[in-house]
This record gives structure tokens, C-alpha cells and sequence, in this order.
């Protein structure tokens, strides 16, 4: 349909294939089956912690060795829930129902090799999906101006709200104190300061990749120990002869594959992210399972449906962040800081004015989650050996991991006590079931958003009838605004339906 | 009975402390807000008018996580633990050595703090041997040393031993 998307992928496997950038895309995948497999980092606080690494490479070695981070991390994460029923990641819970039985009945190799091939399926989906339909998205979003913009953003933070499985009030609570941090500091339309109450520090405002570490990072820590975890797994065996019977018995589960593929691509456009896809995934199979009973007992579909979501989902929350600048992911988030940090504007013009790095980009995610499964089938037994050190080597090792990436964003040893602070937040958050995501992903974007709304008040002269003013922007806020509204109207709906229906169903929303 | 899982304090309560401290947080934010200019401009909104709607709100969805808390329908849940003694120990274990290692790093650099606090988790948090926890710590440190410092040339936070070693 589209010869120019496969020219310029070509194009981007001749600039990513030298020897340099194929090391860094090894040693970031092995870095990152590193941060999936030990609690306490993840996805979005393995990337940042890196980030300050990369202040010194160039763009297309920087984003090919953090976004193999990531591939290795969604790698990691099923490891540890297979052979010690515990989840390296949030997104990896439900691979736990049935990976870890079915290694308790020795059956972890076959679970393993079903996880990481899922995975890379997953993946794959996603991949291609990206690789045609991100620069028609570009494409489409070069006519956009700031109103129009204000409204893509606008729909993200709405669809996270009206689509969020927490308590509403605690994704908006979580959202407004990520737009308050974000506006602290120099004010970038009028130059005035707000909110800083005369100290210094916070002339610089609140750095995201700070937050991050603190939020997702050492509040994990703290959790980890309050929980007391001790790791009791099962012996990792993969031989070749294991790996390729579970690989010939893979394409009997074709539509589970697909269904979980294209759940999870859906869920990482839009802003659901990889957690939530992973339980869909798992969801979907059992539903449409003829023997949904049996689900948790050590079923192979119980393993390939979340994981094969959970990869399609981090993969693809990458395609909204190249296209539009918006993260669909705390970590694709965390990656965009990195491109504005390396000078490079996230957006529709990225596709214009750095092609190479974009098709590169995409091109190592190709090659990466290949080079991924071939490095994690032939490295998980070194690296469930990881999880028998005991946990207070690894809890300490983290602690000064993350001071050091939080002084690294500006050198400053404030940033090492804020991270703190973020990290019992992050504790109490967790706990009372507050989202962090929404938190992230406003702090991130928050002073785009607002830029972008003033913009359009100073060219529209305060009218707030330029969202409506042509059928594009028009029907972006509409959409966001029924987004937003979704419960409300969903119950509405339910309702009208059945007038007599006595007490009106308690949504899942507590 | 087992005082080891005695709640210290119950969700409800830290859901209350949590959204009244959001609650006044968002009040005391809007005041500055409003002082700097909250109003709408003929070019649009002034400096403070965003932050000053959002702490608005932050103030609204707070009052309403007070109502929400105090619901008969979180009965049982709101009266659960938010933590118990035992767990509270073992965060306050973690915690306080961080503390100790920020405060280390002001005066030490963040090598040897770091170095002192690894050491120092996996002897008395965990079970190592001394030997076994500073060989551990002084290679990690070490590597991360060379990684930052020399390789990548990102410079750390040092002190006065860096400064003998002349870095």
C-alpha cells in the first residue's frame, strides 16, 4: 500500500547496523532483562535512571540502547512471575496465574518459552503497526496547529480519567498534582514565577525523570520490603529440545495470538498501557476459552495471552509518542523526556526533519525484540540466579542506583531529597490505590499542554469556540469531552435500559 | 494478640490525612495563584489562571476523597490496616538508612555513602558477613565509579576522600 514506509525502514536498518549500535542494543537488552527481573525497577525507572548516560551519545545510539531497555524489561518481568510466582512488573501479574503453576508441575520451560515467544508475537504486531501507520498519523498531524493540538492532549488526559479503573477521584487527584508540579517555576508564555515561595530550588520547577525515579522506583523498594518477600523458585531448564516442541505447538493457539495482539495494540495507542492489556488479554482467553474453569491451573493460553498483549501494548504505546509527542506508557513517556533532553522535538515534524533517527528507531525494534528472545531464552538461568542474592544487597544497590539518577538530571543534591520525598509518596499512593501513571504523564506533558492552550487563547483572542472552530479540532474535544464524561453517560445508558432495575450496580469503581 | 500484626494505623485514616493535606495544599496553591494574576486577560488567561483552576480542582476531588472515605460502603476496607507494626519496622528499616545515605552524600560524596550504606544494609538489615558485604559494596561502588566518572564523564556528588585521590 505503502512502498515508502518499507523504503524507509530499509533505509533505517543501514543506518542502525553498525557495529556500535548493535553492542548497545545487546547490552541494553541484557540491561533490561536486568531491570524486569529485579523488584523494585521497572520499565519507566530502569529507562530514566539510564537516561543520564546518554547525555553524551548521539540520538540514534541513546534511543536504540533505552528502547532496548524497555524490550528487555517486558522480557524480564515473566520470568520472575514463571518461576518464583512473583511479578518483576506490574504488567506481568497475569502471566503469574498460570506461569507459576505450570512450572510447579515442571513445566517451566515449556511456560518460559511460551511467555517469551508470545511476547515477541506481541511485539512484532505492534512493530508493524508502527511502521505503517505512525507516518500516516505523522502525516495527518502536520496540519495541526496549537488548538488542535491542545485537544489531542486533552483527549489523553480525559481518556485516562474517563477510562481508568481507579476510583475517578484519585486518577483526577493524581493528574492535578502532576499539572501543579509541572507549572512550578518559570512560567514559559509570560516568564513570571509561580509557585516556588522563594526557594531557589525550585526556580528549575520539578524535573519528570526525578519523580519517576522516586514514584516508580523506591516506592517499589519500600513496598517490596513491607511485603517481606522471600524468593523460593523453581530450577530454570531451558534445552533446545523443550523450546522448539513448545514452538511447534504454538500455532494451535493462532487466534488467542491475535486476539491478545490486537487487544493490546488498542490498549497501547490508547492510553490503557501494558497493565491493563495484560489482564484483557488473559480476560479474553478465558472468555473465550471452551473450558474457562481450567484457567489458573497451568493452562499455556493463560501465558501467552498476557504476555502477548502486555508486549503488543508496550510496544505500540510508542507509536502516539513518535507521531504526536503524546506517551502512551510511563515508560514511552520517560523515552520522550530523553528525545527533548537530546534535542530532538517529539511530533509530526520528527518524521520530517529526522528521518533517519525515527526509521532507525524502528528499525531496532525489529532487530531488538528478535536479538531479545534469542538473549533471554539462552540467558534465564543466570538470571534467575539474580533473584537468590538476597534482598537487602539488591534494596541497598537500588537506593544509590536511584540517587544517582536523580542527581544526574541537573547535578543537584536537592533532586537526591525530592526523589526521596517522591518515593514515600509513591508508598502511600500505592497503597490507597491512587494511579501514578496519570502523575507521570502530566508532569511530562503538562507545560505543552498549557503552552499549547494559551497559544490558541492569544490567536483566537480568549474565545474558547476555536475547539469547534473546523471539523478536525472540533471532533477531537468532542470526542475527549464524551470520553471524559464516559462513566456518567455508561450509567445513564444502563439505566434507561432497565428503568426498574432497584438499586442502581455499583461500578468497579471503589 | 500477635502485636507483630497489630495495625498502626487504619486506611481510613491515612486516606483522610492524605486528601485534608491535598485539600490545603490545593487552598494554600490557589491563594499564590491569585495573587499573581488569576484572571482572563483580553490575550487569554494570565500566569496564574491554570494553576489557580487546577488547585481548584485539586481542592474539589480532595474534599470528595473526604467524603468518600468517610462512606459507609468502605466500612470494612476503610477499617483495614494501612499498615501493620511489623511492616511499618521493616519500611522504617529501609527509610531511615536512606535518609542517612542522602544526608551522607552532602558531606561524603555519593560514592563512600553509598558505600556505607550498602555495606551497612546487607551486615545488619541482611545476614551477610562483613567481609562478603564490603567487597560486594566496594565493587559495585567502584564500577559505578569508572562508569560515571570516567567513562561517561557525568560527575557525581564527591568528597573529601575523592578530592585526596585527586578527583
Amino acid at each position: 500500500m505503502d512502498g515508502t514506509a518499507i523504503e524507509s525502514l530499509l533505509h533505517g536498518f543501514v543506518v542502525l547496523l553498525t557495529l556500535k549500535n548493535i553492542l548497545l542494543m545487546m547490552l541494553g537488552i541484557i540491561l533490561g532483562i536486568f531491570v524486569g527481573v529485579l523488584p523494585g525497577l521497572g520499565g519507566p525507572n530502569g529507562v530514566a535512571l539510564l537516561l543520564p548516560l546518554t547525555f553524551t551519545m548521539d540520538p540514534t545510539g541513546a534511543i536504540v540502547l533505552l528502547s532496548c531497555i524497555y524490550w528487555g524489561a517486558l522480557f524480564g518481568g515473566a520470568i520472575t512471575s514463571i518461576l518464583f510466582n512473583i511479578p518483576g512488573e506490574a504488567w506481568s501479574v497475569a502471566t503469574t496465574f498460570d506461569g507459576y503453576p505450570m512450572a510447579q508441575q515442571g513445566r517451566a520451560g515449556e511456560a518460559l518459552t511460551a511467555a517469551f515467544t508470545a511476547s515477541f508475537f506481541g511485539a512484532l504486531a505492534a512493530v508493524l503497526l508502527i511502521t505503517f501507520l505512525a507516518p500516516l498519523v505523522a502525516r495527518f498531524a502536520l496540519r495541526f496547529g496549537p488548538p488542535e493540538f491542545f485537544a489531542v492532549y486533552f483527549l489523553t488526559f480525559c481518556s485516562f480519567v474517563g477510562m481508568g479503573k481507579e476510583a475517578r477521584h484519585k486518577i483526577l487527584i493524581s493528574m492535578l498534582i502532576g499539572f501543579l508540579l509541572a507549572a512550578v517555576g518559570m512560567d514559559t508564555v509570560g516568564g513570571s514565577l509561580r509557585m516556588t515561595f522563594g526557594f531557589s530550588d525550585l526556580l528549575r520547577g520539578f524535573d519528570f525523570l526525578v519523580a519517576v525515579i522516586g514514584l516508580f522506583g523506591l516506592s517499589e523498594i519500600l513496598l517490596t520490603m513491607e511485603e517481606k518477600l522471600a524468593f523460593e523458585g523453581k530450577q530454570a531448564k531451558l534445552d533446545v529440545k523443550v523450546v522448539w516442541r513448545t514452538w511447534k505447538s504454538l500455532p494451535r493457539y493462532w487466534a488467542t495470538l491475535l486476539r491478545s495482539a490486537v487487544a493490546g495494540c488498542w490498549l497501547g495507542i490508547t492510553p490503557g498501557g501494558a497493565i491493563a492489556a495484560s489482564f484483557m488479554g488473559y480476560g479474553l482467553a478465558k472468555r473465550f476459552s471452551r473450558d474457562p474453569d481450567s484457567f489458573g491451573t497451568g493452562r499455556i493460553e493463560g501465558v501467552l495471552a498476557p504476555e502477548t498483549a502486555a508486549h503488543a501494548a508496550g510496544t505500540s504505546a510508542l507509536l502516539p509518542m513518535l507521531a504526536l509527542g503524546i506517551p502512551g506508557s510511563g515508560t514511552a513517556a520517560v523515552l520522550l523526556g530523553g528525545l527533548m533532553i537530546w534535542g530532538l522535538q517529539p511530533g509530526p515534524l520528527l518524521f520530517v526533519e529526522h528521518a533517519d533517527f525515527v526509521w532507525g528507531l524502528i528499525a531496532s525494534m525489529y532487530l531488538g525484540n528478535i536479538a531479545g528472545l534469542i538473549l533471554v531464552l539462552a540467558t534465564v538461568p543466570l538470571f534467575a540466579a539474580i533473584l537468590r542474592v538476597p534482598f537487602p544487597t539488591i534494596a541497598s544497590s537500588v537506593i544509590v542506583l536511584c540517587a544517582i539518577g536523580a542527581y544526574a538530571v541537573h547535578g543537584a543534591v536537592f533532586d537526591i531529597w525530592l526523589m526521596v520525598v517522591f518515593g514515600i509518596i509513591g508508598y502511600v499512593f500505592k497503597k490507597l490505590d491512587y494511579p501514578l501513571a496519570p502523575l507521570a504523564l502530566a508532569l511530562v506533558l503538562g507545560d505543552r499542554a498549557e503552552d499549547a492552550f494559551r497559544q490558541t487563547m492569544i490567536a483566537s483572542r480568549g474565545s474558547l469556540g476555536v475547539f469547534w472552530s473546523n471539523s478536525l479540532v472540533g471532533s477531537i474535544t468532542t470526542l475527549a469531552l464524551l470520553l471524559l464524561f464516559w462513566p456518567v453517560l455508561s450509567d445513564i445508558v444502563k439505566r434507561l435500559r432497565k428503568p426498574r432495575g432497584g438499586l442502581p450496580t455499583e461500578a468497579a469503581s471503589s | 494478640m500477635n502485636r507483630e500484626k497489630d495495625a498502626v494505623v487504619s486506611r481510613r485514616t491515612i486516606e483522610l490525612i492524605v486528601a485534608g493535606t491535598l485539600a490545603i495544599v490545593g487552598i494554600g496553591l490557589a491563594i499564590s495563584n491569585w495573587k499573581l494574576g488569576a484572571s482572563w486577560a483580553a490575550d487569554g488567561p494570565q500566569p496564574g489562571y491554570f494553576p489557580f483552576m487546577l488547585s481548584v480542582m485539586l481542592t474539589l476531588a480532595s474534599l470528595y476523597g473526604i467524603f468518600d472515605a468517610l462512606r459507609e460502603r468502605h466500612g470494612a476496607r476503610g477499617d483495614a490496616a494501612f499498615v501493620e507494626r511489623a511492616q511499618l519496622v521493616r519500611v522504617l528499616q529501609v527509610l531511615v538508612p536512606t535518609v542517612l545515605f542522602c544526608l551522607g552524600t552532602e558531606f561524603l560524596g555519593i560514592y563512600v555513602a553509598g558505600f556505607l550504606l550498602i555495606t551497612g544494609f546487607m551486615r545488619w538489615i541482611g545476614t551477610s558477613r562483613w567481609i562478603t558485604a564490603i567487597a560486594v559494596a566496594l565493587v559495585l561502588m567502584a564500577s559505578l565509579f569508572w562508569c560515571f566518572e570516567i567513562q561517561f564523564q557525568v560527575p557525581m556528588p564527591k568528597g573529601p576522600i575523592e578530592d585526596r585521590l585527586g578527583y
